[in-house]
């Protein structure tokens, strides 16, 4: 069997691989990254909607080439039509984005093969190597052939299906109230407004949202995520998703030209993600926003720490868990507060009626956000709706 | 359980939701492992295209 030795094997390259395989690099470790597709960032899995305060952060240089629209804000519209908008430009905020995801990691991918990274394509971890109680590396398929990949930490940023974790011992499972089952279309010659991502809460997707993500002024990425514990029966994501686009006159018009499928972790954080020579990053790490859904934020928050903890560790010859610990608790002290409170927010609004989100709504629709995210959003209802968020107001 | 080729579109909802890690999936299919499904349906209700049935 063919052998491979390296510092850092990162197992997937998604924004969260890319990223720590990024930082190791530059941390000076000998870095290969795997990719079990034979291109990077494609099919797409991903509703696009990004955040842009947290680029700066991990120094992800903002490009052209995955900016598909540059948003002044959201509208959130209630069961019977009532809008909450939130304008971030004109409250003199940087706003968000509609991206190109597949850009998007092929970029990150380049920023990691820049400072050094080996990349591997078509190439599928199969299993991990255990020694003496450590991780050390690997074995794969890669173009018919096996392959051994010796390393001295994996890290598994093997996304939402990820492998890694479980083959290390570590509990990656999720409750089926802590899972959403998503379906998009990218939809052509609809009535959209490219000024606004849109947001439809209620029983159109019970325990999560319809999204309508413009690209350009008349295509938008048309999506859902339910609830796994609110559906019983097969394909009913997708009834879910047709029936609300078949009430819409201005989006039922137009024609479909991608279609994307998925699931995401609305969980709390995991209780642990590293152990003798193993980190989990992204969505392997159940890292994703039990709100929003979104995960490519907190993933390239985390893959940073990750990246430059690996490149500490190999520095010092120490891959023990003790000394991975440095990773754990960094990426808790960026994460990990506002996802627990985001999953109490999560577990209390998949309990509300079509009636409390009207009333909810109209409440809000005169309220002014200085920026958009979950915490302002959930101050502002509790200013008005206090018994809502009265189970963890001590978060708030 | 078995999964329709012709719905799947190999996005691993299945398999990051199976509570006993039962499911695995290769290039061009989905695995089960019959030895460890204990038939709870998590998958088949998470697909978002209905394509796993029993």
């Amino acid at each position: 069997m063919k052998e491979i030795n390296c510092d850092v094997l990162v197992v997937g390259a998604g924004p969260a691989g890319s990223v720590t395989a990024w930082y190791a690099a530059k941390a000076g470790a000998n870095v290969l990254l795997v990719e079990k597709r034979q291109e990077i960032g494609s099919p797409v899995r991903c509703g696009e909607g990004l955040s842009k305060y947290w680029l700066k952060d991990v120094g992800i240089p903002e490009d052209r080439r995955w900016i598909a629209n540059e948003v002044d804000g959201a509208r959130i519209f209630s069961p019977s039509g009532k809008v909450w908008e939130i304008n971030e430009k004109d409250a003199g905020n940087e706003v968000g984005y509609v991206i190109e995801r597949d850009q998007f990691d092929k970029a990150l991918a380049e920023l990691a093969a820049r400072a050094g990274a080996e990349i591997m394509l078509k190439t599928w971890v199969k299993g991990i190597i255990k020694r003496d109680g450590y991780i050390r590396g690997a074995v794969a398929r890669h173009m018919g052939d096996d392959l051994k990949i010796n390393a001295k930490i994996v890290v598994g940023a093997d996304g939402y299906e990820s492998q890694v974790g479980r083959w290390a011992g570590i509990d990656t499972s999720l409750k089926p109230n802590d899972i959403d089952s998503c379906i998009q279309y990218r939809m052509t010659g609809i009535d959209c407004d490219r000024r606004y991502c849109d947001f439809y809460l209620g029983s159109c997707a019970p325990g999560g949202y319809i999204w309508v993500f413009p690209k350009n002024e008349d295509t938008a990425n048309v999506g859902i995520g339910v609830q796994l514990s609110k559906l019983k029966n097969p394909g009913e994501v997708k009834h879910y998703l047709d029936r609300w686009i078949d009430k819409q006159p201005g989006i039922r018009k137009g024609k479909k030209i991608d279609m994307v499928a998925g699931a995401v972790s609305i969980s709390q954080p995991l209780e642990k993600t590293v152990d003798n020579g193993l980190m989990l990053v992204g969505d392997a790490a159940r890292m994703i926003d039990p709100i929003t859904g979104g995960g490519v934020s907190n993933g390239c928050k985390a893959a940073k720490v990750c990246g430059e903890v690996a490149g500490e560790a190999i520095a010092a010859g120490d891959y023990s868990a003790e000394f991975l610990q440095k990773y754990e608790k960094g990426w808790r002290a960026l994460l990990e507060e506002k996802q627990y409170r985001n999953w109490l927010a999560k577990e209390k609004l998949v309990t509300l009626s079509d009636k409390v989100f009207d009333d909810l709504l109209e409440l809000l629709s005169g309220t002014k956000l200085e920026r958009l995210n979950v915490l302002n959003m959930l101050n502002a209802v509790r200013e008005k709706y206090p018994e809502i968020v009265k189970e963890f107001e001590d978060f708030l | 359980m078995r999964s329709d080729k012709e719905k799947c579109m190999y996005c691993g909802a299945c398999v990051g939701s199976c509570p006993k890690n039962a499911i695995y999936l290769e290039e061009t299919r989905v695995v089960f492992d019959e030895e460890r499904c204990v038939k709870c349906r998590i998958c088949v209700r998470v697909c978002p295209v209905g394509a796993i049935s029993e």
